[in-house]
């Protein structure tokens, strides 16, 4: 199929073609004696392979791909990239995520919901294209535009709302609130505030990945490590250095930009020296590939190619999806700053609107039927801020609870014992 | 720049322990002595192999065999796969750490020394120590970060800073001290095993200081608990806490007071969050006295948090204002004389004890 994907995976076989000689062992060859180049001991005996890594910058084969995604874009003759189950599921949970966001701003302004609230609407399109793609075991790691990631990866929109309403129901029990949504159980981890902290922690539970496989010897972990992250973060000291580690140690993950232009008021075009930021990829050794945001199905497409290579274990993928945030930074932000013009161009771009016309264009499904999803989403909504208003506020008890995983480091009381042995004093574990 | 700054410590610490530093205890038993640097690589040793899913991380910790070869002979042993040379991306490196131990793996995070990690302190105090409570414990980070802590000898301002009091104040985090071989070794142990993120303040100056241990400290499974404190030396008449190096110059001033009919009693908190306060207060309810010692700067310090809580629970029994020995509030000197006055010496610890026992004595202290 000659899509959008097959330029990724251009880029990916620089790394299978050159091995000019037999000593020339790919890197990602599973017989290679220790595939952390951590240790300059490994680097000596593979020093053949750090010239293979010359070679291959200076024949320039690891190269950004955005130009090559447009031109296959342009020829290629479209045959259906979905099916019509996939179809009806990605619309769904966009649906569901522009829903969901809709009601946040809703209840945030009945004064339901407080604090700082970030709105995803307009992105949805990266969320699905990506998050539906993985299994129950990868993880997703996210900044404190964390509502629609949880919905994907499967959070029950009913928790999500409660959490947002700070009812002891929520994802985290009200203790984490809108920007820190974490969920073990759909291994959804964040939810950061701080720009750039959620991609260290990322690359981290790739590393746990990897490790799991090849020291603990769980032979089919193979989890892969979604990190989501803005184009702010692109100017972050944490963002390189993770490129780096990532590519050193070839960790299963994918850094998926998601550049809206904006980082609140500060147009991306003002705050970086080279704005295109899939360039930055090959700069540390892993493709880098840049994709229209505002559709799922190219997304989806690069997706499939980013993570299917980092599951294979050949490393990570830098994916720059261009996009747009609807609504402000916050709900607090009156965005004034941003040109009604280019908001305009954007909003005509809407990815739900533009899957639904390729969807009844290609007969996968019909007016009624996408109704029908929306009707249902509408009511799963209702549903969910039924539950959440009606659910109970976190009970005093529940401050001290979960400070510790082992409560004694809350430190031995003036009678000699432990603090939380004491009957009164709440325990630490989690009823979760 | 470090790697200049790491072979200068490396030369100061082989070359001169310092005798104000140096324990020379004579025992009557032949008990053994270990350095403290031996307990930390023993106790990294032992925990490592018992759990697969320990791992070193850090510059240096690797083929370098640790700045300060506390990790030596541990990537000869496990491989390059469990002790891992990371680039110099503290931000980077810790933050994999936690993402890492999110999954339930056991980072031992090695800062080289606690200064540097200033550059990775969000990932220790928003990505580790709030994870629990913010996703109400579905994730817990069990991680130590380890680390030289505090002066080592004319490294300069920026070198030189104790981090106790900062990341003490912080809830979800432990912090522990250790002074002797022994607490090097139960503690570091305790803190791999711990569920939480721990921060495990270590002293380059100690790591050469030999001390003896019993043969239940050599064994495998000996752990300390965390939140205890231990009374070094039992003393009836002011009550002296300290942890790390100090520890040693109290023992030292204790002895000195000793001559003079002071009995000190003195304190190795070992645990810096959570404080053993119920020790601490016992003991100055016998003695009505006491007299904090750290490291650190004054403001906001360890004193500062040990006072209010004798206070809060003691007051009634303090026969004198409680006395805190701190580092100089200037940044540290570099000329050796000046960081001499910047740092508590055991002249400042004896001085203060007899003003807290009302003996008249000298105001200030000579260069």
């Amino acid at each position: 199929m000659a899509t959008a994907f097959s330029a990724p995976k251009l880029a990916a076989q620089p790394f299978n073609t050159i091995s000019p000689t037999s000593q020339h062992k790919p890197l990602i060859s599973p017989t290679a004696a220790s595939p952390f180049l951590g240790s300059t001991r490994k680097l000596l005996r593979l020093s053949s392979s750090s010239q293979l890594n010359l070679r291959r910058r200076s024949s320039g084969s690891v190269f950004a791909v955005s130009d090559i995604v447009k031109e296959k874009k342009s020829t290629s003759i479209p045959s259906l990239l979905i099916t019509k189950e996939e179809g009806l599921e990605l619309y769904e949970d966009m649906v569901l995520g522009r829903a969901f966001e809709d009601m946040c701003a809703q209840m945030y302004y009945r004064g339901k919901m407080f604090g700082f609230v970030h709105l995803y609407n307009g992105q949805e399109a990266i969320s699905t294209g990506f998050i539906k793609l993985l299994k129950q075991q990868d993880s997703v790691v996210s900044t404190y535009r964390d509502h629609v990631h949880a919905l994907s990866k499967g959070v029950p929109a009913r928790a999500v709302m409660s959490e947002l309403f700070g009812k002891t129901t929520g994802c985290c029990r009200g203790q984490g609130g809108s920007m820190h949504m974490f969920s073990s159980e759909h291994n959804l981890i964040g939810g950061f505030a701080f720009i750039g902290e959620g991609i260290p922690v990322a690359t981290g539970a790739a590393f746990s990945s990897k490790y799991r496989r090849e020291v603990l010897k769980e032979a089919d972990c193979d989890h892969v490590t979604l990190a989501f992250f803005g184009d702010g973060t692109c100017n972050n000291g944490q963002f390189f250095e993770c490129l780096n580690m990532a590519a050193l140690w070839k960790l299963p993950i994918v850094f998926v930009v998601e550049n809206n232009l904006w980082a609140i008021g500060m147009s991306h075009l003002r705050a970086t020296s080279d704005p295109q930021i899939y360039k930055k990829g090959p700069a540390f050794g892993m493709p880098g590939v840049h994709v229209d945001g505002m559709d799922v199905l190219k997304v989806r497409e690069v997706a499939k190619e980013a993570i299917a290579r980092a599951r294979r274990g050949e490393g990570p993928t830098l994916v720059e999806c261009e996009t747009y945030r609807f609504r402000g930074h916050s709900l607090a932000d009156p965005d004034e700053l941003r040109d009604p013009t280019e908001k305009a161009h954007y909003a005509a771009r809407d990815p739900i609107t533009a899957l639904k016309k390729y969807l009844i264009e290609n007969n996968l499904s019909g007016e009624a039927e996408l109704k029908a999803i929306d009707k249902k989403i509408d009511e799963l909504l209702e549903d969910a801020v039924e539950f959440a208003d009606e659910s109970p506020l976190p009970p005093r008890s529940q401050l001290l609870e979960n400070v510790f995983a082992d409560p004694k480091g809350f430190g031995i009381g003036p009678d000699g014992r432990y603090r939380c042995e004491d009957p009164k004093f709440t325990e630490g574990t989690a009823h979760v | 720049m470090l790697a200049t700054a790491s072979q200068r410590i490396l030369g100061q610490s082989f070359q001169n322990i310092r005798p104000a530093v140096s324990v020379l205890r004579s025992y009557s038993s032949a008990a053994k002595q270990i350095t403290v640097r031996e307990a930390l690589n023993s106790a990294l040793d032992e925990e490592m192999s018992a759990d697969p899913k320990v791992f070193l991380m850090g510059e240096e910790v690797g083929e370098y065999q640790g700045a300060y070869k506390i990790t030596k002979g541990l990537l000869e042993k496990y491989g390059p796969e469990r002790v891992l040379d990371t680039p110099i991306t503290e931000a980077g490196f810790t933050g994999i750490g936690v993402g890492a131990a999110y999954y339930g793996l056991k980072p031992v995070v090695e800062f080289m020394t606690f200064n540097f990690s200033m550059q990775a302190i969000d990932h220790i105090i928003n990505s580790a120590a709030k994870s629990n409570y913010m996703s109400a414990g579905q994730i817990s980070v069990p991680i130590v970060f380890r680390g030289p802590n505090g002066a080592a000898a004319g490294v300069g301002a920026q070198h030189s800073q104790c981090y106790a009091s900062w990341y003490a104040s912080c809830p979800g985090l432990k912090v522990l001290s250790p002074y002797n071989s022994e607490d090097a070794r139960g503690l570091l142990k305790a803190a791999i095993r711990d569920p939480d993120p721990v921060v495990f303040l270590e002293n380059e100056l100690l790591y050469g200081e030999s001390f003896p241990v019993s043969d239940e400290v050599l064994d495998s499974s000996f752990c300390l608990p965390i939140g205890k404190a231990k009374i070094e030396r039992e003393g009836r008449d002011v009550t002296i806490t300290a942890f790390s190096k100090l520890v040693g110059y109290a023992l030292k001033a204790a002895e000195i007071l000793e001559k003079d009919g002071i009995y000190a009693e003195v304190i190795n908190l070992r645990s810096i969050r959570p404080l053993d306060r119920s020790t601490i207060n016992a003991s100055v309810r016998k003695t009505n006295r006491l007299i904090t010692v750290e490291e650190g700067f004054p403001q906001h310090g360890v004193g500062a948090e040990i006072c209010a809580s004798v206070v809060e629970e003691s007051f009634a029994y303090l026969d004198a204002p409680v006395e805190r020995i701190a580092g100089a509030d200037v940044p540290m000197p570099y000329a050796a004389n000046l960081e001499r006055l910047a740092v508590p010496q055991i002249e400042d610890i004896v001085r203060a004890a007899k003003r807290a026992c009302y003996r008249s004595v000298p105001l200030a202290a000579t260069a």
